[in-house]
């Protein structure tokens, strides 16, 4: 039974040459319960419409944020999609209710492997370290943040790979937090989502 | 002296050269200068026109039938139905309470009933002449009071056909002669002068909409312009005569043959044909009203007639300005109203020779009555002097309606010249950001449908620099030159930047020639017109053959930028460099242009955007040992 509505806010410059977020895209495109927003489609002059995305929010229960690690952030029309769509008054302050207890996280694929995001790698911080800024807007918004799911070395996945592993853990991870059998204290206390995806999910529906 | 045709011609057309323009500069406009410039060489001053004025006024009355042709050719029958309350209530109420009062006046003064009734419906009239084109000259025609006083002319010009055949009944004869009342002069029984007045009527209406067309359509094709002007004012001879023929006024059936031509395709064509010839004919009859003003009469009596005068004016000024009130016009269109109508016109000329003619009164009234309704015309142009002076910027009306207006007028940003489909996409991005630009435009169509919408808009060329300065040139920012003919669009170019060298130009081009001249003239900012659209389409297509959107968008920006580099070069090159060397150039950004799209295929995008292209990255880690030995994945130096 479908309790939580997901909405992926999608965002990739040039799809056509991507190797990992094309295909777990297409792994939970039509995923009951799931709309898959591709801002970069939808907005190819990164000219938003402030109120459709709003209302998309309103709609939605779970807010995904997938993306390719472009310099420890997201592509350009993500902080666009930041800036104008979580209005003062809306998203947060005074009258800014309008997101409170609405689950995120991110979705992102990076091209470093993962032993680079540890603090003795080349990255020097952890994943978690590096979205501080998204767990802090989250926080602002009254949203609960859960800790993000990672495809690392993302450079080295080969043309013809179906990512077989990554795209079924994340069909799943949608599918569990949809039908609210994902333990969201553990998910939101997690480092990541990716390792431990099958241990989050419970049988039966969370208190 | 004055015999010979030649020289008479001359004699006219000089004093309209001299006198014209010495009246606009000190700001009296064309028709008292034309007045000015009859009395100038009539029998009373230079003596060069005498006796002969009487013929030539006749002619010359040609112009009003013409203007009224004019008048009928923007009148929409629509148009015209919306104004047939003002026409029938406000025209019948001002024509019938003149006539009462005018009539009572003239009993009073110890004129016997019937003679008396006769001056009434003279006086009644007022000047179409006169009144539409000073209207139109200072642009108020479309205005509360203009609409107003048209309405009220236009009611006039009907009704003198009742009362041309009521004067036989109030003369001499009519009264010796029972069996003469019902006939007219003409000799016609009352049964067929009506059924001739359905007849011709209907005739000129079934001949607008079905005879005409094909007419002017053979003549467009045969693509001679004289006969596309000839043909035009055979048309409005011929109604005239039609007219004539059947005891109707030519002014009305023109205006009628105008009002069904109205929704007509060779409408423009029509108007710019007649409208030199309504101009010189108005002028000369205003000049020849002008020399037959009796001064012998008026120096005899100068008590008398000034008092007529006045009288007249003012009783008419009163009627007219009570009707105004009960109407409910504004206090700005009341006076322009009131005092615009209180003259007599034109009509009264033939109206008194007519009345002498049936015996209804003889010389003795007619000649105080030519001399009245003569001064009272000339006096016209001079109230409405007073009035744009003094009287309008006092009579303003209430707050609500009029800010807007000056506002719009005083400060506007932005002048558009030329408002087609290509100016009205400007002008509506503008006016939805709240900047209300000042639009000139040719069309009057156009211009009356934006008058309507309350838009700030010049009838005009606006390479007259004159008009120009009414747009507001001198304190716009922009100058948006938008006009679709080129030779236009050149021309203005030039006057704007000669006259406003601090305006800034936005042009539209309607081609690569086109755009190379403007930027000759020094035209900073060009666009090619359907360029835009075009590239719309085109990255819709790149997207309908299934591009990413954000891709195609890119792409064609890029192409774009290209596109207008190497435009720009050539525009640098053309009429400059032998035609070899222009068209090698042209050739190579055209090859080049292409080379590019071939570079930008989705296979090889990326090569641009080094920064989202992984190859690199991906070759870089390939040639290290994979795992520790990495330094970092991300780029090092993204190359943009
Ligand atoms: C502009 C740009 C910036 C990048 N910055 C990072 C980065 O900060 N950290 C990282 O691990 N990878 C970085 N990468 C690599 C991308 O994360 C990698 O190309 C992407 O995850 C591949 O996913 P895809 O196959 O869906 O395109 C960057 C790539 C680009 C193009």
């Amino acid at each position: 039974m479908a309790v939580r509505r997901i909405l992926i806010l999608f965002a990739h410059p040039v799809l056509e040459r991507s190797r990992v977020n094309v295909r777990l895209a297409d792994a939970v495109r039509g995923l009951d319960g799931v709309t898959l927003h591709d801002l970069y489609e939808t907005y190819p002059a990164m000219h938003l419409d402030v109120k459709r995305e709003q209302a998309l929010l309103l709609a939605h229960d779970v807010i995904v944020f997938q993306h390719p690690f472009y310099w420890y952030s997201a592509p350009a029309i993500m902080k666009e999609w930041q800036d104008l769509v979580l209005e003062h008054g809306w998203a947060y302050g005074a009258g800014g209710h309008h997101l409170d207890g609405k689950i995120t996280f991110n979705v992102i694929s990076t091209g470093g492997p993962e032993h680079a995001y540890r603090h003795d790698g080349y990255n020097r911080y952890t994943m978690r370290e590096l979205l501080t800024p998204w767990d802090q807007t989250a926080h602002l918004c009254r949203m609960r943040f859960l800790a993000p799911f990672v495809v690392h070395a993302a450079l080295r996945v080969t043309k013809d790979d179906p990512l077989a592993g990554p795209c079924e853990a994340y069909r799943r991870l949608l599918e569990a937090l949809r039908d609210d059998r994902l333990d969201l204290d553990r998910a939101a206390a997690a480092e990541r989502l990716d390792p431990i995806v099958d241990e989050l999910i419970t049988t039966r529906a969370s208190a | 002296m004055t015999d010979s045709v030649l020289v008479q011609a001359f004699i006219y057309l000089a004093a309209a050269v001299i006198g014209v323009p010495i009246a606009k500069k000190l700001g009296l406009g064309s028709v008292l200068g034309y007045l000015l410039a009859g009395v100038a060489i009539g029998p009373w001053a230079l003596g060069l026109v005498g006796t002969e004025g009487h013929h030539v006024m006749h002619f010359a009355e040609f112009g009003v039938v013409m203007m009224l042709f004019l008048v009928g050719l923007e009148l929409r029958p629509s148009l015209l139905w919306e104004l047939r309350r003002p026409i029938l209530g406000l025209g019948g109420a001002q024509v019938a309470l003149t006539i009462a009062v005018a009539t009572g006046g003239a009993l009073v003064l110890g004129v016997a009933w019937k003679p008396a009734l006769a001056v009434g419906m003279i006086l009644a009239m007022s000047s179409t002449a006169i009144v539409l084109s000073t209207l139109a000259e200072k642009g108020l025609l479309k205005s509360q009071g203009g609409q107003s006083s048209f309405s009220v002319l236009l009611f006039q010009d009907i009704a003198v056909i009742p009362i041309l055949a009521i004067f036989p009944l109030l003369g001499v004869a009519a009264a010796a002669d029972p069996a003469a009342a019902a006939t007219d002069d003409a000799g016609r029984p009352a049964w067929l002068q009506a059924l001739i007045l359905i007849g011709s009527v209907t005739g000129v209406v079934a001949g607008g909409i079905f005879l005409v067309r094909p007419l002017f359509r053979l003549m467009a094709e045969i693509k001679v312009r004289e006969s596309f002007t000839a043909a035009a004012l055979l048309l409005v001879v011929g109604i005239a005569l039609l007219m004539q023929q059947a005891g109707l006024s030519p002014a009305l059936g023109t205006f009628l043959a105008g009002v069904v031509l109205a929704e007509s395709e060779y409408r423009h064509e029509l108007e710019s044909d007649i409208e030199p010839f309504k101009g010189l004919l108005l002028g000369l009859f205003f000049i020849s009203v002008g020399a037959q003003i009796d001064f012998g009469l008026i120096g005899d009596e100068p008590l008398t007639i000034t008092g007529l005068v006045v009288g007249v004016m003012a009783l008419k000024f009163a009627v007219l300005y009570g009707l105004a009130r009960w109407f409910r016009l504004g206090r700005t269109a009341r006076w322009l109203f009131a005092l615009g109508l209180c003259q007599v016109g034109e009509f009264a000329f033939v109206l008194i020779s007519f009345g002498v003619q049936s015996r209804v009164f003889g010389a003795e009234l007619a000649g105080p009555l030519v001399a009245t309704v003569a001064m009272s015309m000339i006096l016209t142009p001079v109230v409405f002097v007073a009035l744009e002076r003094w009287i309008l910027p006092w009579a303003t009306d209430d707050a609500a309606d009029r800010p807007a207006d000056e506002i719009a007028h005083a400060d506007a940003p932005v002048v558009i010249a030329g408002y087609g489909r290509f100016g009205q996409i400007i002008g509506r991005k503008l006016i939805a950001n709240g900047i209300r630009p000042t639009v000139l435009d040719l069309d009057p169509e156009m211009i009356d449908v934006l008058g309507r919408l309350g838009m700030k808009t010049y009838y005009g060329d606006a390479s007259r620099p004159a008009l120009l300065h009414a747009a507001g040139c001198a304190h716009a920012k922009l100058f948006i030159l938008a006009v679709d003919e080129v030779n236009a669009s050149l021309e203005i170019a030039e006057t704007v930047q000669k006259h406003f060298p601090k305006l800034t130009i936005y042009a539209r081009a309607r081609d690569r020639i086109h755009y190379f001249r403007l930027r000759r003239l020094g035209v900073q900012h060009v666009w090619r017109e359907t360029f835009g659209s075009s590239y719309e389409v085109g990255i819709e297509a790149l997207r309908g053959l299934g591009y990413r959107a954000h891709t195609a968008h890119r792409l064609a920006r890029r192409w774009r930028d290209h596109d207008e580099r190497a435009l720009e070069e050539l525009a640098q090159m053309w009429g400059r460099t032998e035609g070899d060397v222009y068209f090698a150039a042209a050739r190579r950004a055209l090859e080049e242009s292409e080379r590019l799209m071939r570079e930008e295929d989705p296979r090889t995008y990326g090569d641009r955007d080094g920064a989202w292209n992984n190859e690199s990255l991906r070759a870089d880690l390939a040639s290290r040992a994979a795992g520790t030995s990495e330094a970092r994945t991300a780029p090092d130096t993204p190359t943009t």
